[in-house]
């Protein structure tokens, strides 16, 4: 019975979420179609599909998608690799956190938009600096909130361990790390959401390819079709990494339990 | 005249209090447990009982005193001293069996070696049939005695336990303490055992050490004499209910003195 109940309120979510989306659509068909709005500012639902099927066939959806998705895993990958052991590290000693963190935190304040310059005069114009515009973007929240999760981590749990003689690199290995995982992921997936604000920032300037450029070049031709066309590909691999990252934390996790699961 | 195996000479522990002044936890605690004994120390809430498990398990540094372990001091959390706590700490992304050969592997010992020793204590504690289960499907008696078999299957010199059953409910509670109290007869492990529950002080202990309200003082230590077995029929037995009644007045007169000098 109860089980029962549960499937049901999980279609229930299933079913607002749809009509969110509907009632969204519906107002765009409303605006558009109704002749309210002209199309130069907003272009009809159909309009925008005709688009991003043109934008296939002439091969180039797929281009920039990969290109962008592409920035957008290497800057984010690089950022987690560097805040991973950095965090757990301030998280961990007072020291090395005393060291860093009031530069990390006078960073995390710095705008990205402003580093773009800069980067530009280090770096040129090719990927590391697309990588780089988004690793700034990310790393200084990211080591902070892998921080935040890894200071969470039960501390009854660390005492077990070391009682039963696990040495400092152990229980960093076999306690922190495992008991901060589910935490790590939710971090991951908000990071990497980011990281896309990020990527157009990266393709504002000096970029040929990606979802970014494509947006920001259709501004000039007053292509308000394709820059739809543009958010909503955003928009759906948002979606898609959102997805992936759920069923990724309950495969590398499954003993955690989340508050929406029970 | 038996081997020592704990020794705790003149342990004190004050805490910083900062503007509100210092707070002595424990003063001066002498206390030894001989190879193979069970001694309980039991004392009212707040007596620094904690603290001086603590302390001896290595998880707090001591303001003075020493602690002995074999005649030889040490300092810091070892596998030589395994603690349970009375939340359990299991791991939850580990199963039954994986909790139970966490400390063997943290020596490296070979993995059929590991999974012997797990099985032992696994059926010492009655859990056969569950080594695949996850802590979270687990009712609180069965984490208590995962936590047991994890920390007997270590092989630790003495087994330090904090209020280890103050959780659990009155009928589980006593399951649990034939429980110890058996595996105390079959394995001749040396156990230090804190409670603030008199009968399972009386229940279980060789020997008895009764604290003083805070700061934490040895008041007194008493022998434990009952015939036969220990189990749930011990409690009504004359010997039992006698040092009961004066461990009671002891503690009924530490709660007087409180009173007093509020």
């Amino acid at each position: 019975m109860e089980k029962k109940n549960k499937r049901r309120g999980v279609n229930m979510e299933h079913m607002l979420s749809f009509i969110c989306f509907a009632l969204i659509i519906g107002l765009w068909c409303v605006l558009t179609f109704g002749g309210f709005v002209s199309e130069l500012f907003l272009p009809s639902p159909f309009a925008v599909l005709r688009r991003i099927g043109e934008l296939y066939a002439d091969g180039s959806l797929w281009a920039n998608c990969f290109e962008s998705t592409a920035r957008v895993v290497v800057g984010w990958f690089w950022s987690v690799v560097v805040a991973l052991p950095c965090g757990m590290l301030m998280a961990n000693s007072r020291k090395f956190s005393a060291f860093v963190q009031p530069i990390i935190e006078f960073a995390r304040y710095l705008p990205v938009v402003a580093l773009v310059p800069l980067t530009l005069l280090y770096l040129g114009i090719d990927e590391t600096q697309k990588y780089t515009i988004i690793f700034l973007g990310t790393f200084f929240q990211l080591v902070l909130m892998v921080c935040d999760t890894v200071s969470g981590v039960d501390a009854n749990l660390i005492n077990a361990a070391k009682t039963l003689g696990a040495s400092k690199m152990q229980v960093y290995k076999e306690v922190i790390f495992p008991a901060a995982l589910p935490g790590l992921m939710d971090d991951f997936r908000l990071t990497i959401g980011w990281a896309w604000t990020y990527l157009v920032v990266a393709e504002m300037v000096a970029a040929q390819n990606g979802l970014g450029y494509m947006i920001l070049r259709s501004q000039r031709y007053l292509a308000t079709d394709t820059i739809f066309a543009g958010l909503i590909l955003i928009g759906l691999i948002g979606l898609v990494t959102d997805f992936l990252f759920r069923i990724l934390t309950r495969i590398v996790a499954p003993w955690h339990e989340r508050l929406a699961d029970r | 005249m038996e081997e020592c195996k704990l020794q705790a000479v003149g342990l004190t522990k004050i805490y910083d209090g900062g503007s509100k002044g210092d707070v002595t936890a424990i003063d001066h605690v002498d206390l030894e447990v001989k190879d193979g004994e069970f001694v309980m120390i039991v004392g009212p809430s707040g007596c620094g009982k904690t603290t001086l498990i603590n302390i001896l398990g290595g998880l707090d540094t001591a303001t003075d005193g020493t602690v002995l372990l074999d005649g030889k001091p040490v300092a810091g959390p070892g596998a030589d001293r395994g603690m349970v706590f009375q939340g359990y700490s299991l791991f939850p992304w580990l199963s039954v069996q994986k909790n139970v050969e966490f400390g063997l592997k943290m020596k490296k010992a070979p993995k059929e070696e590991r999974a012997a020793q797990a099985k032992k204590f696994i059926d010492l504690v009655g859990l056969s049939g569950f080594e695949d289960a996850l802590p979270k499907q687990l009712s609180g008696g069965m984490k208590q005695r995962v936590a047991i078999a994890r920390t007997l299957a270590n092989e630790p010199e003495i087994l330090l336990m904090d209020e280890p059953f103050g959780a659990l409910d009155a009928q589980t509670r006593v399951v649990m303490q034939e429980l110890l109290a058996d595996i105390s007869k079959k394995t001749r492990t040396t156990i230090l055992f804190i409670t603030h529950d008199i009968d399972e002080a009386v229940l279980l202990g060789d020997r008895i050490y009764v604290m003083s309200r805070r700061p934490g003082t040895i008041r007194e230590v008493l022998t434990v004499h009952i015939p036969g077995e220990r189990s749930h029929e011990s409690l009504v037995l004359p010997e039992f209910l006698e040092t009961k009644k004066r461990i009671m007045d002891m503690l009924w007169q530490e709660s007087q003195d409180a009173a007093m000098d509020r």
